[in-house]
């Protein structure tokens, strides 16, 4: 009679625990080495999505591009500024919504989406998160197509002083300073990872989570000086008085985040509190989704 | 050294029905007092205390009827699932196969979803790449490799995934049943090829209904029983419990040499080999 593995119970229980921040670590790092799996998967979502189509993702570019152009002719002709700064001012201002709205509303149905990937193979759950993260950035670089375009038309208004509108402050146009929408947009994404591993487990939980924040996502972008200017903000008021008003555009964090993107693509100067909410958001916000992890990392395959 | 060990392990699975998975309900439900928001849930639970220890080489079966258990179990010794109560330790690379509609997108070529599937099982590009004419030597599936999925047969697709884990070296393989798709011509070569996969310090975990491949793949089995190993032991003891006849008695001969035993020593021998 052979048995080479029995019910010869086993000795006392391993010291590893299911809920540890070293478990939640462990998931992000593990994630973080599967680059090649969610790097391939994220192409892969962009290729499949356009299959069969003649043009392929330059559908994403198209849409932008005429959103923008849209967008940006029918908001400087409201706010009677001049086209040709505030044209590229609503077009950078949409790609950079574009990406957060898409990592936020994808966000909170990451594991949901992944469903059956996540009960049949085993993988760190960061990985769909990193997959779909990754994807935004894609998108947000066949984007930066309109971008470009955009930019070569309007150089001549950007590359010297400008203001956007009468109220706002001057800015110093384009120069070297473009580099540092790079460290910005780091940032954005570093971000952009620890806000849907949040709603993620948050959703799948609680699935009423995903439409609540669809139907906020519109009000935000309202809220957001994205169509409209900050400096919009005070000159209704007619000055100095008003400084109130700002709060309206400084307590969205959401501004603080497009800003750091935004304003050196445009020329324009960031303001160092951007840098210090952005800065803020970034460890409080990883801080808080570490807890989540621990606690829940390993509730998802259950709940999805 | 590979070794899946799980010490009274549970599998509670919580059933959110529409009502109780929404905020609205959790939070009235506080003010009522202590009507604890998991106690309102019920709980279906899959797997009950289970115990294991399975070292290198070990090679389980896994019997049981519909909705025992086997698959949860499956699940969580590939540490999908983490036991709610209980403690489990996976050591060593695992490669599943599961659903096999699952993890594999219809619409793309057979060659991206070995791709894919190489990756999520912790290879890297390279290495899958110098995989791919081995693998599509082994499932013969030829230029079929260049089409969608969704053009493949169940048992091309039992092709592709079987070539794909036998390929990579796992240290742990886990196969639910499902893979009897597959044609005898074929299964006979994945016999050799998952042999030699499990000689090469490996553990196999196997849920089949089928008595003869489970004879030919395991030399142990468990019987798994309302989310209960209900018992673990040898193969043919376990087979004879569980279908209440001993397995060889109803074979051909043909089947038994096949199998390499001879009739004599079934007849004359108790406890398989």
């Amino acid at each position: 009679m052979q048995a080479p593995s029995t019910l010869d119970s086993p000795e006392a229980p391993p010291a590893v625990k299911s809920r540890s921040f070293k478990r939640a670590f462990a998931d992000v790092r593990e994630a973080w080495d599967h680059r090649e799996l969610w790097g391939h998967l994220g192409w892969q979502d962009i290729k499949q999505r356009y299959r069969r189509s003649v043009i392929g993702p330059l559908w994403i570019t198209i849409s932008m591009g005429t959103t923008a152009l849209a967008l940006g002719l029918l908001y400087s002709v409201l706010f009677k500024t001049e086209v040709a700064t505030f044209l590229p001012y609503v077009t950078v201002g949409f790609i950079v919504w574009n990406f957060i709205v898409g990592c936020v509303t994808e966000g909170t149905d990451v594991f949901i989406a992944n469903e059956g990937l996540i009960k049949h193979l085993p993988a760190p759950i960061s990985v769909h998160v990193m997959r779909m993260v990754w994807r935004q950035v894609l998108f947000l670089l066949h984007n930066l197509v309109v971008y470009g375009i955009v930019l070569a038309i309007f150089f001549t208004s950007l590359n010297h002083e400008y203001r956007i509108g009468e109220s706002s402050p001057l800015q110093p146009g384009l120069s070297w300073t473009i580099l540092l929408a790079i460290p910005g947009f780091v940032l954005l994404a570093v971000n952009a990872v620890w806000v849907s591993l949040l709603f993620g487990v948050i959703s799948t939980r609680f699935r009423d989570i995903p439409p609540v924040v669809n139907s906020f996502i519109n009000l935000v972008f309202f809220m957001t000086p994205i169509v409209w200017d900050a400096g919009v903000l005070s000159r209704v008021t007619g000055g100095g008085d008003g400084d109130w008003r700002m709060l309206i555009a400084e307590l969205n964090p959401v501004y603080h985040f497009v800003e750091v993107v935004r304003a050196p693509l445009l020329g324009h100067t960031v303001d160092w509190h951007h840098w210090a909410v952005v800065g803020g958001f970034t460890v409080g916000g990883w801080a808080l989704a570490m807890v989540i992890l621990r606690n829940y990392r390993a509730r998802v395959s259950y709940w999805v | 050294m590979v070794s899946i060990d799980v010490w009274n392990a549970s599998v509670d699975f919580p059933i959110f029905d529409a009502k109780s998975r929404s905020l609205k309900k959790l939070a009235l439900g506080k003010v009522g007092g202590k009507i604890g928001s998991e106690g309102r849930v019920p709980i279906i639970e899959a797997l009950h205390d289970i115990s294991l220890s399975l070292k290198d080489g070990a090679r389980v079966g896994l019997v049981g009827h519909n909705g025992a258990g086997k698959s949860t179990l499956l699940r969580l010794l590939a540490g999908i699932y983490e036991p709610t109560r209980g403690q489990s330790r996976i050591v060593g690379k695992v490669a599943p196969v599961f659903d096999l509609g699952v993890g594999m997108d219809p619409e793309i070529s057979g060659y991206e979803n070995i791709m894919i599937r190489g990756l999520f099982l912790g290879m890297s590009r390279k290495q899958m790449e110098k995989r791919v004419d081995d693998i599509s030597e082994f499932t013969e599936l030829g230029d079929y490799l260049q089409m969608p999925l969704r053009t493949y047969s169940t048992g091309m697709r039992v092709r592709l995934a079987l070539g794909v884990v036998t390929s990579i070296d796992p240290e742990i393989l886990l196969l639910d049943e499902g893979i009897g798709a597959v044609d005898a011509a074929f299964m006979a070569k994945a016999r050799d090829r998952l042999k030699d996969l499990v000689k090469r310090s490996g553990l196999l975990v196997f849920a089949n209904h089928s008595d003869e491949t489970l004879l030919d793949f395991c030399d142990t089995a468990i019987w798994m029983d309302e989310g209960r190993v209900k018992m673990h032991g040898g193969l043919r003891e376990v087979l004879t419990e569980y279908k209440g006849f001993d397995p060889f008695d109803r074979m051909s001969t043909e089947q038994l040499e096949r199998l390499g035993y001879s009739s004599s020593t079934v007849l004359s021998g108790n406890g398989g080999e």
